[in-house]
């Protein structure tokens, strides 16, 4: 049970905008679906949610064809990324009207609104205007409307990109532990790899309308299937390197030797790419088998509790993730370290060989936080 | 380039205000130098933004005066105060080309033309627009035309400060990073005053040296990330800044240390001489980061159950009730994960005391 | 971008389609019918073919009215245009009872009926009683437009800019308001005088709107027929027989259907070629690489 897409197509005058889309996401499941703008989730999840007709291809929902069945006779909801509420209800009737449609009693909806309002904690503002709402508000309210309706399919475009950081961590995790208990097919686009990781379940990685890999979001995150996915699932992006293995040594870069270890072993000489994960380059020697690279500072991004450091290694633009506040000037030396057990092993054309061992390749018993900042 | 004084600022929208809640801004009283790079932080409806008009000269404070080094300017319209501007939508004179768009703010002034050329070439290089010179401005993407907008702040060499408004609301995240790069790049170089509105944490503690964290009309703290992150003055600042934001718990004062619910947590002698003194509603403040959870008990730690832990990618996120509140952990992508049991410990280093939302210090 | 492909909707705009059948294109099918014969009476007709284009477009006295009527529309969208930008640019710009007031009051001639405006000015530019008419008769300058071709035109133009330009004010003021803040504060910073302002954000920001105006404007004014029937009729001499004058004066005044059908045709043409090209112009103005 839940939604089927089967070899789906979207062509626009002539313009592919989605490509042999087929996914099967099952009831209860929580869906991201994680692109770059323009990438085709929106025009995916218009198709899903019947608003659209794909050029070829189906849409099954519960087991049953509803290709061409228009919104309007399916179960579905759906959230913008605009605040769309009625302006001239108050926000209960706002999150009541999609049980009015379906002349439910009184009783019930105030039940089921109070119910719902509580879940988003609009229980205070039943009787206001949406224009008397602070944008985090209104679009609570979007969601509760959305979650009013018995759906078969929640739709969500980006519903958070229009709100303050702080309001978008809240209410993501609020949402998180909504979607867990519902049983309809959750869907929710995104462009950003954070927003996609914290709200866990399955993901499917879309680029220029097509359908770059699906899985478990964790699973994803840790084997990803080509060098495409690995960046787009990476925020700040994931360091790349050419890298030769020839006569028994791999050469990473233009000098940096690594040795060839079991992991590496069964690999034949030729060209590859390595992809190392901004969290695994560290400031500190972490293990004996950490290779060194020194260079200098482009620059230090903070966010409120974490430092991306970017450097330049060997042609290379390169970030390091450090936990903590750490405020470097540009141009000043650095000295980072890396162990080849994290590396990802690309092929050259950037299909994935090796994905690093995890977790715990490097637990030391109690964790009490090796790589704090200090 | 210039000093900017703001000398007891407060700003109503009301004609006649009267208690302090109808004011937009409280009361504003700070130095910023020459050369900083500054960032204006806070949820919307803070009045950070209010505060840039002020300083840009779209709106006249309902008191105090505003000055540029020594010069009054608090009466000057915004094109006397030599102030640059970049808005939250790019703005372009979208008939021109991007080079007569970067050329317009000299041409006004009445500067030649040899002159012009040769600094909208210098320009355009920093801001990497040379290939599109020549194009209509029209045409490009997000990311250039909000360089174009930079740049027509940067032409002017008499600038004395360039104001930033949101301006990277509208650029796709992959550009951002590129931009903020690009911005702290120009700060270095040429040593600009910047001001920079934001309600982003990440572009502001990247971009500004000083961080201005603004609540409610109120200036809660300035500082450089560092002191924002391990000192947060207000709670709001401890809440705002880091993500997840501090944890909080309302605590009393036991012996050598704080109670919280059942368990009593020691701390450290300053801290605890500090919360003796202090008056008001106690809470104990801690980073997510900075709480150690072990699989074994340990000296004072706290055994608590696990309500969730979740896997960020590069860390993983740990949820604990302790006592009857709850408290986030933050611990590495390789720590194993604890299960239904945690035995938690408060470093003492890391304990903060807030009375009345405000620190111990 | 994305088109509805349902093709139920087809179904929602068939009333349309069976009123527009109604109202213009069966109308308009009789009068290709009337272009093409020779109309005695009832029951009592000629298939002619071209004959009636042919003398039509031969026809002195129409190409004088043809004349006539763009030298009309062009002063006519030469002065409303910018006098009707001018006048939204003066317009207070906050909203509140100042604006609502201002729009009021301009939009006023809108609301006259076209017959009473021609017979409000013919009492106001009578000479005797007439305000204006008096009022510079009184000042020694003989004026009267029963009279003088000339006295005639002036009239007709007055009367024209009166009634229209608020239509053009309306249009350019809804343009103007539509302007981000921004741009005007950008602008200021860049330390831009009105003149710039005008050109490089007012004016291009305007476009979509402006061509609405003039379009309009172009169609109604070469289309004019109720207020200078009412005023001049025609007259004196030929000196305001337009299109449509002339055109009522063949159908109704002779009946010979036939040459007002194909001229009415020809009409018809003229107005949807102006139309275009005002369009194209308009929507390639500023285009492709900037100078």
């Amino acid at each position: 049970m839940g939604l089927i897409l089967e070899q789906v197509n979207k062509t626009v005058e002539g313009e592919m905008h989605l490509a042999d889309i087929t996914l099967d996401l099952a009831s209860g499941s929580r869906n991201v679906i994680l692109g770059r703008t323009l990438a085709g989730k929106t025009t995916l999840l218009r198709i899903m949610a019947g608003l659209d007709r794909p050029t070829a291809g189906k849409v099954l929902m519960d087991g049953q064809d509803v290709t061409g069945i228009s919104v309007r006779k399916r179960k579905v909801a759906m959230v913008y990324q605009q605040f769309i509420n009625y302006p001239s209800f108050t926000v209960f009737q706002n999150i009541a009207s999609p049980l009015q449609i379906s002349g439910v009693n009184k009783k019930t909806i105030r039940e089921k609104v109070m119910e719902t309002a509580k879940l988003l904690h609009l229980e205070d503002m039943l009787d206001r205007m949406p224009a008397e709402l602070s944008g985090g508000q209104q679009q609570r309210v979007a969601i509760a409307r959305a979650l009013m309706k018995d759906s078969q399919l929640l739709l969500l475009d980006e519903p958070l990109v229009n709100l303050d950081y702080k309001l978008r961590e809240e209410l993501l995790e609020e949402l998180t532990a909504i979607f867990k208990k519902r049983d309809c097919v959750v869907v929710y686009t995104t462009t950003e790899p954070s927003e996609a990781l914290k709200l866990g379940g399955h993901i499917v990685i879309m680029d220029q309308g097509r359908v770059l890999q699906t899985g478990p979001t964790s699973q994803v995150y840790r084997n990803p299937a080509s060098v495409d996915t690995a960046q787009l699932l990476s925020d700040p992006p994931i360091n790349l390197f050419d890298a030769v293995l020839k006569d028994e040594a791999l050469t990473l870069g233009s000098d940096l030797a690594i040795p060839v270890t079991p992991p590496f072993a069964s690999l034949s000489s030729g060209q590859y790419r390595i992809g190392v994960r901004p969290n695994h380059l560290y400031l500190h020697r972490q293990s004996p088998e950490d290779m060194k690279i020194e260079s200098t500072v482009e620059i230090s991004e903070i966010n409120g509790s974490e430092t991306f450091i970017h450097f330049l290694y060997s042609g290379y633009k390169t970030v390091l993730h450090e936990v903590g506040i750490d405020s470097r000037k540009i141009g000043s030396d650095i000295t980072v370290y890396m162990n080849p057990e994290n590396f990802f092993v690309f092929s050259k054309k950037g299909e994935l060989l090796i994905s690093p061992n995890r977790p715990n390749t490097r637990s030391q018993g109690d964790l009490n936080g090796t790589n704090l900042s200090g | 380039m210039a000093q900017i004084c703001l000398d007891e600022i407060a700003h109503s929208y009301l004609p006649f205000p009267k208690t302090d809640e109808d004011y937009a801004l409280k009361r504003i009283h700070n130095i910023w130098n020459d050369g900083g790079a500054y960032a204006l932080l806070g949820p919307s409806g803070c009045g950070k933004t209010t505060l840039l008009n002020i300083i840009s000269g779209l709106l006249k404070p309902s008191k105090g005066r505003v000055r540029f080094d020594e010069t009054d300017v608090t009466e000057l319209p915004p094109e006397k105060r030599n102030i640059a501007q970049v808005f939250q939508f790019p703005v372009l004179y979208d008939t021109m080309s991007v080079f007569n768009n970067l050329a317009f703010p000299l041409k006004n002034r009445g500067f030649d033309k040899a002159y012009i050329t040769s600094r909208v070439t210098e320009i355009a290089k920093i801001l990497e627009l040379e290939t599109v010179l020549h194009k209509k401005a029209e045409g490009l993407g997000a990311d250039a035309k909000q360089k174009i907008s930079l740049g027509r702040g940067l032409v002017r060499e008499d600038v004395a400060a360039i104001l930033f408004d949101e301006p990277l609301t509208v650029i796709d995240p992959q550009l951002k990073w590129q931009l903020r790069c690009k911005l702290k790049e120009i700060h270095e170089q040429l040593k600009l005053t910047l001001i920079y509105v934001t309600h982003d944490q990440v572009e502001a503690l990247t971009f500004a040296d000083q961080i201005i964290v603004m609540y409610e009309g109120w200036i809660v703290q300035i500082g450089t990330p560092q002191e924002l992150f391990e000192y947060p003055d207000h709670k709001f600042v401890g809440y705002f800044i880091g993500s997840p934001g501090m944890n909080f718990l309302p605590c009393i004062m036991e012996n050598d240390g704080v109670r919280v619910g059942r368990f009593h947590i020691p701390v450290d002698e300053k801290t605890a001489a500090l919360g003796k003194k202090a008056t008001g509603r106690l809470e104990l403040g801690i980073r997510p980061l900075y709480l150690k959870i072990h699989a074994r008990e340990m000296a004072d730690s706290f055994q608590v159950p696990v309500q969730s832990v979740e896997d960020q990618g590069s860390c993983q996120v740990v949820t604990l009730a302790f006592s009857e509140h709850r408290i986030k952990a933050r611990i590495a992508e390789n720590d194993p994960a604890p299960e239904s049991m945690a035995w938690v410990s408060f470093p003492k280093e890391w304990i903060r005391l807030f009375a009345d939302d405000q620190l111990l210090k | 971008m994305k088109k509805w492909q349902d093709n139920k909707g087809w179904l929602f705009i068939l009333p349309v389609f069976l009123i527009v059948a109604f109202s213009a294109i069966i109308p308009l099918m009789t009068v290709v019918n009337y272009s093409i014969q020779d109309i005695f009476g009832p029951g009592q007709r000629i298939f002619v073919g071209t004959e009636w284009f042919k003398e039509t477009l031969t026809d002195p006295r129409l190409h004088e009215a043809l004349w006539r009527q763009l030298l009309f529309s062009g002063l006519v969208l030469l002065i409303e245009m910018p006098l009707g930008i001018a006048i939204a640019l003066t317009m207070p710009t906050k909203k509140g009872l100042g604006a609502s007031l201002c729009l009021v009051l301009v939009a006023l001639p809108l609301l006259i009926p076209w017959n009473v405006i021609g017979t409000i000015w013919i009492i106001f530019t009578r000479p005797d009683i007439g305000l204006m008419g008096a009022l510079i008769n009184n000042m020694g300058i003989s004026f009267d437009h029963t009279a003088s071709g000339l006295h005639a035109w002036i009239t007709l133009m007055l009367m024209e800019v009166w009634h229209w330009t608020p239509l053009v004010i309306l249009l350019a003021y809804a343009g103007l308001r539509s302007i981000p803040e921004a741009y005007y504060q950008a602008a200021r910073i860049d330390g831009a005088s009105a003149w710039a302002i005008f050109k490089y954000i007012q004016l291009p920001k305007m476009r979509g709107v402006l061509t609405i105006a003039l379009l309009l404007r172009f169609m109604d004014s070469f289309l004019i027929y109720a207020e200078p029937f009412v005023l001049t009729g025609g007259g004196p001499g030929n000196a305001t027989t337009f299109l449509s004058i002339y055109l009522v004066k063949i159908a109704v005044g002779q009946f010979d259907l036939g040459p007002a059908g194909a001229f009415s045709l020809i009409y018809f043409l003229i107005v949807l070629l102006f139309c275009y090209l005002f369009y194209q112009v308009l929507l390639n103005v500023g285009k492709g690489e900037a100078s």
